[in-house]
């Protein structure tokens, strides 16, 4: 049953944490799929630490904790297709979008802060 | 839109990133352990202190208080008390508390 589109809020969640030392980037993931779920225009952002849920050859193996970096590239199959990454923080961290597991978007950091000014509600994790 | 900050600039880069992508004449509320970034002389502040022209900021004057911070205070900072936290959230389209 598609979603009366009066009822559809642009969504933005804003990852900022490297994602195995706090279980904040997988539980992002987690609600991200059930906002989709409910058909609302979600977006990801990734900044500062952020950007390192992102990065390809995640191997948790050693750690015993659950590799969920191959979920990222699953969210086109739930609808989830804008992915924004700072460009000041990929840089700040000598890294560059060819290094990333999926399709994104570098933004600006003033670009993002339109962005995030257009949304309806922002969650941060 | 308003941005809520509830870390201390010396323990987190939260405020730092949260004026990275403030848009001008946007709103930055202080709360919690945030509120040390409204205080004079904080260096690792002087970013906030700075911005004070092109964003409205604000600082919680409970958790200032409870910080003894009050006597502090930056120039250009405005305190709000809980009915004036309610009063930002309503004005404003989008809230994002920065975690």
């Amino acid at each position: 049953m598609a979603t009366d589109p009066s009822r559809i809020k642009k969504v933005m969640f804003v990852n900022r944490k490297a994602p195995y030392g706090t279980i904040y980037a997988l539980e992002s993931l987690e609600v991200v799929l059930i906002t989709a779920t409910f058909d609302q225009d979600v977006s990801l952002v990734f900044l500062d630490d952020g950007v390192y849920e992102l990065l390809k050859g995640q191997d948790t193996k050693g750690i015993g904790i659950k590799n969920h970096s191959k979920t990222y590239r699953a969210l086109d199959g739930y609808d989830v297709e804008k992915l924004y990454v700072e460009r000041e923080s990929l840089e700040a961290r000598g890294l560059s979008e060819d290094q990333l597991l999926v399709d994104v978007e570098v933004l600006s950091s003033a670009e993002m802060g339109r962005l995030m000014a257009e949304q309806d509600v922002v969650l941060s994790f | 839109m308003l941005h809520i900050v509830n870390k201390s600039p010396s323990q987190s880069r939260t405020l730092e990133s949260c004026l990275r992508l403030a848009q001008p004449g946007s709103a930055v509320l202080l709360i919690e352990d945030g509120v040390y970034a409204a205080t004079k002389g904080n260096a690792d502040a002087s970013a906030l202190h700075a911005a004070c022209g092109r964003l409205q900021v604000y600082a919680l004057q409970p958790d200032c208080d409870a910080r003894g911070i009050g006597p502090l205070l930056a120039d250009g900072i405005t305190l709000v008390d809980y009915g004036g936290f309610v009063d930002l959230v309503a004005q404003r389209a989008t809230t994002h508390s920065w975690l």
